[in-house]
């Protein structure tokens, strides 16, 4: 298993300076990085000075080894905007957006999994419909679009919830449930199918022969074996809500990574993009390694395996 | 005679319609016995089995008639009409049975020690501490070094006869009356297979347990089995001794799967045959003989219905209104 | 186990013996069995018609503004009109006659995307588990990084780069969403590869080409089809989502993101300019999602055994 996971976390840092060269090079797609940053109706002589200030007439190996050597530091250079260092706008930004997608997430798999376990187990019950409609709303409803009902329902015309911000425990509910449906319809989804296959697996049939009451079935060998299949899931469920939370935040004016990308974006202000979404790449990459290191604790198969 | 089958009938409602799986099935068992299944696939062999237990998915699948007798202290109980709860007692408890693929049978993130205690504590109401106990005395038994430390392995650390053990350590952990053995040893390699065999002979006798040895394996058959079930489109087609099957067998799919077999009539040298045709399709209802369309001795009446085992001999039936050796059409007793 | 030895359903073998129009009409047969999979197909039919005929079908030109007539409730409200079924924005333009002429945006943005996607991919995946050794590794590592991105945030990024039009949204799906395909073929083919009947036409000499075209692409097709239905409905909201951004096809043209961006300003006052855009797209992707899973089913054959 050490060398599983030690290979593991080597491939995860590779994983990593591949997203920092994409990131990197995509700002340069238009070739002049400097038309992009400086606003439509500057001069030529002011882009010239803002390419010399930032060094976009260097060799680009150098400008990139430079940028390289500066993350590595944990440097992304300065907002353009709000010129102060990028990593420390980030860092103000991030527990907001990590509150938003755990809470969705938390909510999601709460709801999702007892219910597609339970329908599952039972194909053609009430549960097992109630799972399926529950599947298909979150595949078919955009999450940007059930924000704005959420907020013309229950914030507007109720007004059990506050439209926008962050400012009491009850302002991430709305947020929660409009990032988290779509999630819980596809775990709902994914439980199911999950169960339905490992019911049919051989080794349920020899639990039967034993005597054993669908109830301790269904705990001992289908929910525990589901559990394991999900783990896989959930993280890259989690990873999808951190980067998914975009829409959701700039709706609700939340103030997280996804809003501040939509303001740098709107500014011009690429070094702040980039370093956003090199962050965001980090936490996929991270979870994604967390997830494979916890499954290989949790599996026996790999647990004893290689 | 401690299980007795009557008409049993299990279809399954597909997508592509109805599959008449099983077109009443007779058979007993004797206390005691070894009795062999023998049938191509399809032939209904394995869901004669799981029907008794309700073990096939239902649905699709639905038994639609029959009866299952097992006898306690000559007390019948019919299987197919108890509960749910009183069917579980039965199942691992008086029945037991060994899968044919020891690879997907077993939980694999469950330790193979939780596995074989799991049916202990639930039938004998033994504790964590005595189940755990005795499940290393039946590992020892079923030939496991090291049965201790052993049972906190998962199935993946065993190999594959190691993990049939297993399987059998299962089945006969709660001293069941009956072990069924659905293929055992089709899944491994053949010098394990003679392990496998002798193992669940020697448990046979040391516990007084009768076997069902699901099997296409002819020579298996001949070297363990008292008596032998012959299957065919979901009836059984004949039903003799041992050595009756193989000396004088009466049903002309008998005659056939011995043909093909080589060196097993005992005829010397004689040459190879495959049966022509193809098997039965499921998909339609039983109205005549199912072996009728591929039979050499076929007449009107193999068309007109389906044919009861008729009594050869007194421990010898076959269900064929043609006699082969006498060439002349067999007098209808309906067995008894 | 012993019931799947039943022929439950139809073998594989029969099923590839079959002529094209038998193989129709036994998928016509399944659709006919399955409602969901009739109600996906009935609406996407209805959706593609809407797109062709959409001149016909529009009461009003999307594109008119007529300030008098501006901010209109539906019909079925008190003040509302069946001049305008759905109302009108803020400027007057009919919503009714504008959600039609957007289903041509997302249909072209679904359609081209998933066509690019889909080639990309094929190519790739191909290629990839094909030839195996360094040209898979290479294009495995690829796939991981594009992967390791967050799909929206690289999507968003790459738009806000590139600018606002049609062809840049259709090809920056194109690619980016051209991994998922290249994986699945990748993995069809490294299965496929391994059974049996590759092994012998190889064997009898077929070259290297023929036996992608002959044995691979057919076996291939199930499965891209499935995939191409989901991601199509995938990128209809992902258009949408751009649209809603600012960051879609330009403002002028009447797509269901861009309307929807429109109508979260006035989301208090004219809740309609956002909600009907949004049942829209709930639509589209409900009757994408009913047919793929239904396809899924009927096009796997492994999936099609066990039902």
């Amino acid at each position: 298993m050490q060398r599983y996971l030690i290979s593991r976390v080597i491939q995860s840092i590779f994983l990593l300076g591949g997203v920092l060269v994409v990131v990197f090079f995509m700002i340069r797609l238009t070739g002049d990085p400097a038309s992009l940053m400086v606003s439509r109706n500057a001069s030529e002589e002011m882009r010239e000075a803002f390419r010399e200030k930032m060094g976009f007439n260097r060799p680009l190996y150098v400008q990139f080894s430079d940028y390289l050597y500066g993350v590595l530091q944990g440097d992304f250079g300065n907002s353009l905007h709000f010129k102060q260092p990028a990593r420390e706008i980030i860092l103000e930004r991030l527990p907001a957006t990590f509150q938003l997608a755990t809470i969705a997430l938390l909510g999601a798999v709460i709801i999702a999994v007892p219910i597609g376990i339970i329908g599952g187990s039972n194909p053609g019950s009430f549960v097992d419909s109630l799972g399926r409609a529950l599947g298909l709303l979150g595949q078919t409803i955009p999450n940007f679009w059930l924000a704005l009902i959420l907020i013309l329902v229950f914030a507007v015309n109720l007004r059990w919830f506050p439209t926008f911000g962050r400012d009491s425990y009850l302002s991430v509910v709305l947020p929660a449930i409009a990032l988290g449906l779509g999630s819980m319809g596809q775990l709902v989804r994914l439980t199911r199918s999950a169960v339905l296959e490992i019911r049919n697996d051989d080794y349920i049939r020899t639990a039967k022969s034993k005597g054993i009451s669908q109830l301790k079935i269904g705990l001992r060998h289908i929910a525990r074996n589901t559990s394991l299949v999900l783990i896989s899931v959930i993280g890259v469920i989690y990873s999808y809500l951190l980067g998914g939370s975009i829409y959701i935040e700039i709706i609700f004016s939340w103030p997280g990574l996804g809003s501040l990308l939509e303001q740098a974006i709107k500014s011009r202000d690429f070094p702040l993009v980039m370093g956003i979404t090199i962050t965001f790449s980090f936490f996929v990459i991270f979870i994604n390694l967390l997830t494979d290191i916890a499954y290989a604790f949790i599996d026996p198969r790999i647990r004893y395996g290689g | 005679m401690i299980l007795q089958v009557k008409d049993l009938i299990t279809r399954f409602y597909s997508v592509d319609g109805v599959v008449y799986a099983l077109n009443g099935v007779n058979f007993a068992l004797n206390a005691g016995e070894t009795l062999a299944v023998v049938g191509e696939s399809g032939s209904g062999k394995s869901v004669t089995m799981m029907s008794l237990l309700g073990l096939i998915p239902q649905p699709p699948g639905k038994i639609e008639g029959g009866q299952a007798f097992l006898f306690e202290n000559d007390k019948p109980q019919d299987l197919l009409k108890l509960s749910e709860r009183q069917v579980r007692r039965v199942r691992g408890g008086q029945i037991g049975f060994i899968f044919q693929d020891p690879i997907s049978s077993l939980n694999p993130t469950m330790t193979i020690g939780k596995q074989i205690a799991e049916s202990m504590i639930e039938h004998l109401s033994l504790s964590q501490s005595d189940a755990r106990k005795r499940t290393v005395d039946l590992l020892k038994e079923v030939g496991i070094a090291d049965a201790d430390r052993r049972f906190d392995s998962y199935p993946h650390e065993f190999s594959g006869g190691m993990r049939q053990r297993v399987m059998i350590a299962i089945a006969v952990a709660c001293q069941p009356r009956i072990v069924i053995a659905d293929e055992p040893t089709t899944a491994l390699d053949v010098t394990v297979q003679a392990q496998i065999i002798e193992l669940i002979q020697r448990l046979q006798k040391q516990l007084g347990i009768a076997v069902i040895w699901i099997t296409h394996d002819l020579a298996v058959v001949a070297s363990m089995a008292d008596r032998v079930l012959v299957m065919y489109g979901g009836t059984v087609v004949e039903d003799a001794l041992v050595e009756d099957l193989f000396d004088n067998p009466q049903h002309p799919y008998t005659i056939g799967l011995l043909k093909a077999i080589p060196g097993a009539t005992g005829l010397g040298e004689e040459r190879l045959e495959s049966i022509e045709g193809s098997p039965p399709d499921l998909l339609r209802e039983l109205t005549s003989c199912p072996f009728a369309p591929r039979c050499q001795f076929v007449f009107d009446q193999c068309w007109a219905k389906l044919p009861p085992l008729i009594s050869v001999t007194k421990h010898h039936r076959a269900a064929c209104f043609y006699d082969v050796e006498n060439e002349i059409p067999r007098k209808e007793v309906e067995h008894g | 186990m012993a019931v799947a030895q039943q022929p439950v359903s139809l073998g594989d073998d029969e099923y590839e013996e079959q002529g094209a129009w038998q193989r129709l009409a036994y998928i016509g047969r399944l659709l006919r069995r399955d409602r969901g999979g009739m109600i996906g197909s009935v609406l996407f039919v209805l959706i593609v018609l809407t797109a062709m005929f959409a001149p016909v079908i529009a009461p009003h030109d999307p594109l008119k503004q007529n300030l008098r007539a501006a901010k209109q409730p539906p019909a079925w409200t008190e003040e509302g009109t069946w001049e305008y079924p759905l109302g009108t924005d803020n400027l007057g333009r009919d919503m009714f006659s504008r959600i039609i002429y957007g289903t041509r945006v997302s249909l072209t943005v679904g359609f081209f995307g998933v066509l690019i996607a889909c080639m990309l991919g094929l190519i790739s995946g191909l290629v990839a588990g094909y030839r195996g050794g360094t040209i898979d590794n290479v294009l495995m590592s690829i796939i991981n990084l594009f992967l390791a991105i967050p799909y929206l945030v690289i999507v968003v990024v790459i738009a806000s780069i590139l600018g606002r039009s049609l062809f840049i949204v259709i090809l920056i799906f194109g690619i980016t969403d051209s991994p998922l395909f290249a994986r699945v073929t990748r993995g069809e083919v490294l299965r496929i590869r391994q059974s049996g009947y590759v092994e012998s036409a190889r064997s009898a000499g077929a070259s290297n080409f023929r036996i992608q075209f002959d044995h691979i692409l057919p076996n291939l097709i199930g499965p891209l089809i499935t995939l191409a239905t989901f991601e199509m409905s995938a990128m209809i909201f992902y258009e949408a989502g751009l649209g809603f951004l600012g960051l879609s096809v330009p403002p002028s043209v009447p797509s269901w993101g861009n309307m929807l961006a429109q109508g979260r300003k006035y989301l208090d006052i004219y809740p309609w300019i956002a909600i009907y855009p949004g049942i829209a797209i709930a639509i589209t992707a409900l009757s994408f999602n009913l047919l793929g899973d239904w396809l899924r089913d009927v096009l796997d054959p492994r999936l099609r055994r066990s039902r």
